[in-house]
């Protein structure tokens, strides 16, 4: 499903070039869901933003079912984001001006790809149902995120990226959001690569692999 | 009897000019410009039968007539044998009948057309003046008629009966001429000693030509001065309402035949589809034979695209009881005169039982 | 498709959520779109009408012979000219009163006219005949109709010389024009056989020599020869048009304001719609969609607004025009449809031009966001120091059109490069200020303060920009209005001399006249005051006839004169000559002066130089005697009446009824000096509506600029409510520092409004009025002016700072949890 190959990327800073991933391999099969730690700075969310296409690696092949990521053009891979996988924020990152009800169907209408069963059942597992008519700023950080994850699965991705996705959240709220997440995803069948700094929330997963200084190890 | 078909745009133009008939100002079919000329004859001279024309009294202005006009066609030949032609015409209108008045109040109103056309150019002018100011005019001693600096001029060498010799000029923005006009033949009354019968409702004019001028000057195109001879076709006409109502255009022509015989045809074209023909026979020895309208066979042949319209420029005429049959065809297609009130004049040629040259104007299409 | 719609859709629920935000952003393109368009409808309405009086047979739409001596000559020549192939047409112009009501009278001949000489009936309109066959036409505008109190078809006679054709109203005339045929001119105007001028169509062909046909008696006057109405009004309407973008600029900062506020909300949304999906191409295809059909509808109200303007300013403008130059333009609008078309695309020229740095900005818009504020603070510093150096190049480049240019054109460049160069070093210059005050600042708050304001500084530099234009603006207009006002007010003082003034019908009416008066003990003094038309290099000149008297020794203002001017004027040697005149012919008292005259060339000194405001012509004055002998046709019909005070009215009233003149020939002078008073004051009511206009929008420019900050305000104010700053104090505070700068900006712009009105007065009257205007300074007037701009700062900073103030507490904490 997702196929990591010798992926490095390095930042250009006032004190030179920092390498930030040094040669990462990495493959997660469909229907598995793997937990990404590391320490600040080990370069996860960058592995997690090159797989979702939001930035471009310096070499290495990042591979997407068939589909080579690495080295598309902005508008091919804002087509992959749309059509193929779903994204979690830290930041929750839903539009502000749309209602609960507008930011789940967003990306799925976007695609073209919009299953109102699905939707219903995704409003239903996720306990959303009472506040469809409400804005992301009445809402609560659990809630928020909940909705995100509903974005991101509307779409049926083929695979879904979190990255920090509980950052915001405190405990219990996270350990519920992560399990929901994980079971929704488990059923629709698609991969989940979710990165985290807490392994309890690791160990919730199938497999944990860890980052550090640039490789995984 | 004839028409000398750029009438029609005269009269058109009189009609869009003067009637007070708002219709005309839509530029009708041209029919109901002729309405308006018959209604607005009271009051004007009549044309009359019998009536003894005198000269050179008769070669001046008629001003108690409706309408007049002094029409000039030349068929010409460059020192290279290029085929030319060249228009100089005068027409008069009075807005009104009644005594003449003095100055800016007099009601004649003049109009003059002048083209040059070779094979492949085709240039042409018009001017328009009113009467009383010394803008235009026909003079008598020496004889002089008149627009701007246009003019068809005589000398006191200028004979009465042959009105040679005569000097005509005009200019345009591209164009200029001037032609020496010599005839050593009298003039050609037409018709029953100069009455013109026009049709059978009675409007009639009064009609001479001057059929046997040579002419001789030179064609400015452009800035080309080509030096020319050739023949040329003098008409005089006036009338009060010499036309039928119901007559949408004319196709006429003036042919001078190689052998000294000419011939004046047209064909009147009706709102119905049907025509009216008529035609004049002048012999080599000058005396004038008036055509029976059935032994006249006019058609067209070929058309040709002028802008946006389609015009006959190649005729099939025939005179069975002369044993005439010919083509005729046009030198230069394209002599179309794109004027406030325009038409088709242009020299042609043509072949046959009879060869020679001629003009052809076609109005109505 | 259905993509970019959805995205649409997601970009304009953001309005939903703010539509204050949206209301500025359309405020700001209406009022940018409303302002230009409709001084661009008054331009065109104006132009449009000058072309009809310049077309009305004889203008600078068509070549014209005329007389060498200006005068008039024979019809043989018009004849004579035809024949030699020259395609004239013969004109006649001259006066004559309807139910007095004074008219241009004009002759034309339909056959000859050229096509765009003017309106004259044409061929084909079926008029024609109507027009040339008795009894003929009379042609007017529905306006003049009016006037006239006359209906069509009437045939109003004049005097005993007969009646006008039956009047016939047609469209395209200008006002106070009547066109009936050459020869009923002739008969009217009594002139038989002669013309004014021959107007010469396209070219015809071949053509003699002018000199040959005429001699010296016709001079060729070419096409698109430049008028004195067109010199004068153009100057007029190119001030206009510096006002009509001024204010567009400044609604286009308001544009700007609101576009780059609704970007920075906007950037989590966008980043969103990136990260799920949407090219940056296809963001951008999609703001630009959102963008163009905000400014179609915004431009549309606009073009309806500056309809409105136009229509509500036109008259007023008809009024100046007349006023200052007695062009003609219809107190009514028409406009094309071009002008709508135009206007809209500058409401979509305007606002993609306002909105062209966000866009790019989100063409290239990083999809992770990472914060970087003090490199774009290195940016802004870049931006401003290149701001200053041009801002010092255009001040540079104006003192070079001041010291090498000549001509109108010069004096607006001069304007606008001093106002350009003004507004773009004022950041500059309020950012050295405020440095300054910091350093000076002792306690903490007061350095916090001064460093929050420099801070503040870039985002509020637009805003402030259009408020220094705007007052700066208005201080120049303001000034020379008032100066000009002051000086005219003087002058007429001083010019009407005389209690009345009368212009009898006929010579015959006011011999009656004055035996009456001369029995009259009331009666103090007799002046005739005569006046004939000459022309002067060219140029046509009023020649005004003066009586050996002291109501003019004493009294007529001079700028310049040699001694003993009065008696040198007396003895027929000298003569007085208006500062318009002066100016055009270079002269200067002891120069000499020729005029030709029926009677042959008069050689005159130039015995002193007198103002003439108000008057496209020049001027001259020489004794009556010497007048009349040279303008021998000069009627005995103006006279000047010293009357002893208080038995004016009387006497008006007494010869009013005994005369039956009309007011305009019968005057009282302190009537005459309201009224003149009045014109001048209607003369620049465009202006001040203009000025008002623009410190509008000026003020909108702050508000939103202020609201548009006011967001983004709180996470600085935060920490120092944290701190234990009260909010009410913070509101406050705030509130000064809006203040301080617009204050400081207020002041920057009396200099450059004063400036600005030497530049007026000193460059720009002199090349369009042809005088130069005493400088005044009128400090109240400039302090009223601030005053305003301080309140409109008040009102534009309250609304947002009473948010502040209100702020809750929650929101001001959301800030520490939830900042980036």
């Amino acid at each position: 499903m997702l196929n990591v190959v010798n992926l490095t990327k390095s930042y250009r800073t006032p004190q030179g070039p920092l390498a930030v991933l040094r040669g990462v391999d990495l493959s997660v099969a469909a229907g598995e869901s793997v937990a990404l730690t590391g320490e600040s700075g080990s370069g996860k969310s960058t592995l997690l933003h090159l797989c979702a296409g939001l930035d471009q690696a310096d070499s290495g092949e990042i591979r997407l079912g068939d589909d080579v990521i690495t080295g598309l053009p902005d508008a091919a891979r804002a087509a992959l984001r749309r059509d193929r996988l779903g994204l979690v924020f830290q930041q929750f990152n839903l539009i502000p001006s749309l209602s609960v009800a507008d930011n789940l169907a967003f990306q799925a209408r976007i695609a073209g790809r919009m299953d109102r069963p699905w939707l219903e059942e995704l409003i239903v597992r996720l306990g959303l149902k009472a506040l469809l008519d409400r804005y992301p700023e009445q809402l609560s950080g659990g809630q928020q995120q909940r909705v995100a994850i509903g974005r991101a699965l509307a779409v049926k991705p083929l695979f879904v990226l979190a990255d920090e996705p509980t950052g915001n959240l405190d405990e219990a709220t996270a350990d519920e959001v992560v399990e929901l997440a994980r079971d929704l995803i488990r059923r629709t069948g698609c991969g989940f690569l979710m990165v985290t700094h807490s392994l309890r929330l690791a160990e919730k997963l199938d497999r944990r692999v860890h980052l550090h200084s640039g490789r995984i190890v | 009897m004839s028409a000398k078909l750029s009438r029609r745009s005269f009269l058109g133009w009189s009609a869009l000019a003067l009637s007070p008939a708002a219709a005309f100002a839509q530029g009708g079919p041209p029919s109901e410009g002729f309405a308006g000329l018959g209604a607005s004859a009271r009051g004007f001279a009549e044309v009359k039968r019998g009536v003894v024309l005198r000269f050179p009294e008769d070669h001046g202005a008629h001003p108690d007539f409706r309408i007049e006009w002094w029409y000039v066609t030349a068929n010409l030949k460059g020192e290279d044998g290029a085929e030319y032609g060249a228009q100089w015409t005068l027409f008069r209108q009075a807005a009104m009948p009644g005594p003449q008045g003095e100055g800016w109040a007099n009601q004649q109103v003049w109009m003059g057309h002048a083209a040059v056309t070779s094979a492949t150019e085709h240039f042409f002018a018009e001017r328009f003046a009113r009467g009383g100011v010394g803008q235009a005019g026909v003079e008598l001693s020496p004889f002089r008629a008149f627009i701007d600096n246009w003019s068809l001029q005589g000398s006191v060498a200028t004979a009465p009966l042959t009105l040679s010799p005569l000097e005509v000029t005009a200019a345009g923005p591209n164009f200029a001429y001037t032609l020496r006009l010599t005839a050593t033949r009298d003039l050609v009354l037409q018709g029953d000693h100069g009455f013109s019968q026009k049709s059978d409702r009675g409007q009639a004019s009064y009609y001479y030509s001057q059929p046997n001028f040579h002419a001789q000057g030179v064609l400015t195109f452009g800035d080309r001065m080509i030096p020319v001879a050739g023949r040329a076709w003098m008409d005089r006409e006036w009338s009060s309402q010499p036309l039928a109502a119901d007559q949408s255009g004319w196709d006429w022509f003036s042919l001078q035949f190689d052998d000294g015989d000419k011939l004046m045809l047209f064909r009147l074209r009706h709102t119905d589809g049907t025509s009216y023909r008529a035609g004049t026979w002048i012999g080599r020895d000058g005396s004038a034979e008036v055509l029976p309208s059935d032994g006249i066979e006019l058609s067209p042949v070929a058309w040709s695209k002028v802008g946006a319209k389609s015009i006959p420029t190649k005729w099939r005429l025939a005179i069975p009881a002369r044993g005439v049959s010919i083509e005729t065809e046009a030198i230069n297609p394209q002599s179309w005169m794109a004027l406030s009130f325009p038409y088709w004049e242009g020299p042609v040629r043509c072949r046959g039982t009879h060869a020679g040259i001629g003009y052809l104007e076609m109005t109505g299409y | 498709m259905k993509r970019l719609c959805w995205v649409l859709a997601v970009l304009l629920s953001h309005w939903r959520r703010h539509p204050m935000q949206l209301a500025t952003l359309v405020v700001g393109l209406i009022a940018a779109t409303a302002l230009w368009s409709g001084v661009q409808a008054i331009n065109a309405q104006a132009r449009q009408s000058y072309d009809r009086a310049a077309a009305a047979f004889g203008g600078g739409n068509t070549a014209m012979l005329v007389a060498s001596d200006g005068g008039m000559f024979s019809q043989d020549l018009f004849a004579a000219l035809r024949r030699a192939g020259w395609p004239v047409s013969p004109v006649l112009e001259g006066r004559i009163v309807v139910n007095n009501v004074n008219l241009r009278l004009i002759g034309i001949e339909p056959i000859t006219l050229p096509r765009e000489a003017g309106p004259g009936p044409r061929f084909g309109s079926g008029d024609l005949a109507a027009f040339l066959l008795p009894p003929g036409r009379t042609l007017v505008s529905a306006a003049t109709l009016r006037e006239l109190n006359l209906a069509e078809n009437a045939t109003p006679s004049i005097g005993e010389i007969g009646a006008l054709p039956p009047l016939k109203v047609v469209n395209d005339l200008v006002d106070n024009l009547a066109v009936v045929d050459i020869g009923a001119a002739q008969r009217l105007l009594q002139r038989q056989g002669q013309l004014s001028r021959l107007l010469v169509g396209p070219d015809s062909g071949l053509r003699a020599p002018l000199a040959e046909i005429a001699g010296r008696q016709l001079n060729f006057v070419a096409a698109g020869s430049e008028s004195d109405l067109d010199r004068l009004t153009q100057s007029f309407h190119t001030n206009l048009t510096a006002f009509g973008l001024l204010s567009f600029v400044v609604g286009l900062f308001i544009v700007h304001s609101a576009i780059g506020l609704a970007f920075e909300q906007r950037l989590p949304t966008m980043r969103t719609l990136r990260a799920c999906g949407i090219s940056a191409a296809g963001l951008t295809a999609a703001l630009l969609v959102e963008l163009v059909s905000l400014a179609l509808i915004a431009g549309f109200i606009g073009c309806a607004g500056g309809y409105l303007i136009a229509a509500l300013l036109l008259p007023d403008v008809a009024v100046s025009l007349r006023g200052l130059y007695g062009a003609q333009v219809p107190g009514q609008l028409t406009l094309e449809p071009i002008w709508w078309l135009a206007s809209i695309g500058m409401s979509v020229f305007g606002a993609l031009a306002a909105a062209g740095y966000s866009l790019a900005k989100v063409s290239r818009l990083p999809l992770l966001a990472t914060a970087h504020p003090y490199a774009w603070r290195a940016v802004q510093q870049r931006w401003l120091t290149w701001q200053g150096v041009v801002a010092v190049f255009i001040l540079l480049s104006s003192l070079v059109i001041l010291r090498f240019g000549d001509g109108l054109i010069t004096g607006f460049a001069l304007l606008a490069t001093i106002m350009i160069g003004a507004a773009l070093g004022l950041p500059i210059i309020l950012g050295t200020w405020l440095s300054f005050a910091e350093r000076l600042a002792r306690s903490a708050t007061a350095k916090w303060f001064w460093a929050d304001s420099r801070q503040q500084l870039s985002g509020l530099s637009l805003a402030l920009m259009a408020l220094l234009l705007a007052l700066a603006v208005n201080i120049g207009v303001g000034t020379m209005v008032r100066s000009f006002n002051q000086t005219f007010a003087g002058w007429l003082d001083q010019r009407l001399g005389a209690e009345i003034y009368f212009n009898a019908t006929s010579d015959a009416q006011a011999a009656k006249m004055l035996e009456g008066l001369r029995g009259n003990p009331d009666v103090l003094a007799i002046l005739p005051t005569p006046r004939a038309d000459a022309q002067i290099g060219g140029w046509p000149v009023e020649v005004l006839g003066f009586s050996d008297h002291p109501t003019y020794r004493d009294s007529w203002p001079l700028l310049e004169a040699r001694p003993h001017v009065w008696a040198h004027i007396a003895s027929g040697k000298a003569a007085l000559v208006s500062e318009q005149l002066a100016r055009r012919l270079s002269l200067s008292p002891g120069a000499e002066l020729r005029v030709s005259t029926p009677q042959g060339e008069l050689r005159l000194t130039v015995g002193g130089i007198y103002p003439d405001y108000g008057n496209a012509k020049g001027q001259i004055g020489l004794a009556n005697d010497v007048l009349f002998a040279h303008w021998p046709q000069t009627p005995h019909v103006r006279y000047g009446l010293r009357v002893k005070k208080g038995a004016v009215p009387a006497l008006v009233a007494q010869l009013r009824r005994e005369t039956g003149l009309p007011p305009n020939r019968l005057i009282d002078q302190g009537a005459l000096k309201a009224e003149s008073l009045q014109i001048f004051n209607k003369t620049f009511a465009v202006t001040a509506s203009l000025n008002a206009f623009t410190l509008g929008v000026a003020g909108i420019a702050l508000l939103t600029s202020l609201l548009t900050l006011g967001n983004s305000r709180l996470p600085q104010l935060a920490p120092l409510w944290a701190i234990g700053l009260p909010r009410r104090s913070l509101a406050v505070l705030e509130l000064v520092k809006t203040m301080a700068l617009a204050l400081f900006t207020s002041l920057i712009a009396v200099p450059l409004g004063l400036v600005v009105a030497w530049c007026l007065l000193a460059v720009v009257n002199v090349k369009a009025f042809g005088w130069r205007l005493p400088f005044h300074v009128f400090p109240d007037q400039i302090v009223r002016l601030i005053v305003v701009a301080m309140i409109a700062a008040l009102l534009a900073a309250l609304l947002p700072i009473i948010k502040l103030a209100r702020q809750r507490p929650a929101d001001l904490m959301r800030v520490f949890s939830n900042e980036r």
